[in-house]
């Protein structure tokens, strides 16, 4: 999700697009990615610290994004 | 002559622009392959423009791990100058050689033409014939250029004279301070949207940006070893509430 503060031109186009609609409660939109990751791990818990691992190091950038994790044992 | 690398990712598509950019400035200018993992005694590494990996994930993530970053990283680290231009300066803050990041233009949409520029720091390998001040036409051909960082790190852009290029009297992209170009803290890794390798020539339509590559070529300057280290988040710090 772009952060707090940055500039989401995306968020903005969908939130007039919505207004135009009939949707005149929306306040703020923010368009980001969603990534669904299949992992192999011994435990919830450990699913989510290499997720985390991967976020720092490749999926997020923490100068434009920040991210939320949340694993569900499949 | 110095020894210019261009390096080729897959998607790159201003390499033989860089190339040919280099060598008409007198350089020794050579490909190499994102899979190499030497730059074969270069003395400036270009990353050229282009859609590395197809810009998936964001500009220039996948490319920053592509194998021959470190050697681009070792150099950069060790005062080496590194020029990337447009998806070379997405990657080369992905990779954090650069601070800030470049997300999608303010307007949303693809910009490819010429834009005004005024070159603020003429102190860099790639910039030093040119005058403080002097105002350019450059072509841009984005569609993310907006150049962002925390209000921290673009203070001390501003305080350490890091900001190299800003777009002259319109802002295209909704860059922050209207910046199109900066350097590292060293001034040796220097990253612009814009693309002088397209006008070099006065048959491309001008030649304002031959001078980037004479001034690369005519770098005598002593390259002083240091440890830049991660510049991407100068002051920012970790992600609150990840």
């Amino acid at each position: 999700m772009p952060r707090g503060g940055l500039l989401d031109p995306q968020g903005q186009a969908v939130e007039h697009a919505l207004h135009a609609l009939g949707f005149g409660e929306v306040r703020q939109v923010h368009v980001g990615k969603h990534l669904v990751l299949r992992v192999e791990a011994p435990s919830p818990e450990e699913a989510a610290a290499r997720a985390r691992l991967m976020c720092d190091r490749l999926l997020a950038n923490p100068v434009t994004e920040d991210y939320h994790l949340q694993v569900e044992v499949g | 002559m110095r020894r210019v690398a261009v390096v080729v990712f897959p998607g790159s598509n201003c390499d033989a622009d860089a190339l040919a950019a280099a060598s008409a400035a007198g350089s020794e200018a050579y490909f190499v392959w994102h899979r190499d993992t030497a730059l074969r005694q270069a003395d400036v590494v270009i990353l050229p423009g282009g859609f590395s990996y197809g810009d998936y994930l964001r500009s220039g993530a996948i490319a920053r791990f592509a194998p021959v970053m470190a050697a681009v990283a070792a150099h950069a680290r060790a005062g080496g100058p590194v020029l990337g231009i447009c998806n070379g300066f997405q990657i080369l803050c992905e990779a954090g050689l650069l601070p800030g990041a470049l997300m999608g233009n303010a307007g949303l949409r693809f910009l490819s033409r010429p834009v005004r520029v005024r070159v603020e720091q003429p102190a860099t390998p790639f910039t030093h014939l040119y005058e403080a001040g002097e105002e350019l036409v450059v072509p841009v051909a984005h569609g993310d250029g907006r150049y962002v960082a925390d209000p921290r790190t673009l203070a001390e852009l501003e305080a350490n004279a890091q900001v190299v290029w800003r777009y002259a009297g319109e802002n295209p992209n909704g860059s922050a301070n209207g910046i199109a170009g900066v350097a590292n803290g060293l001034r040796n890794v220097v990253g612009i949207m814009p693309h002088p390798e397209r006008r070099n020539a006065a048959v491309l339509g001008g030649d304002d940006g031959a001078r980037v590559f004479l001034s690369m070529e005519a770098r005598n300057a002593t390259q002083h070893a240091a440890h830049v280290g991660d510049a991407r988040g100068l002051g920012g710090g970790r992600v609150p509430g990840a």
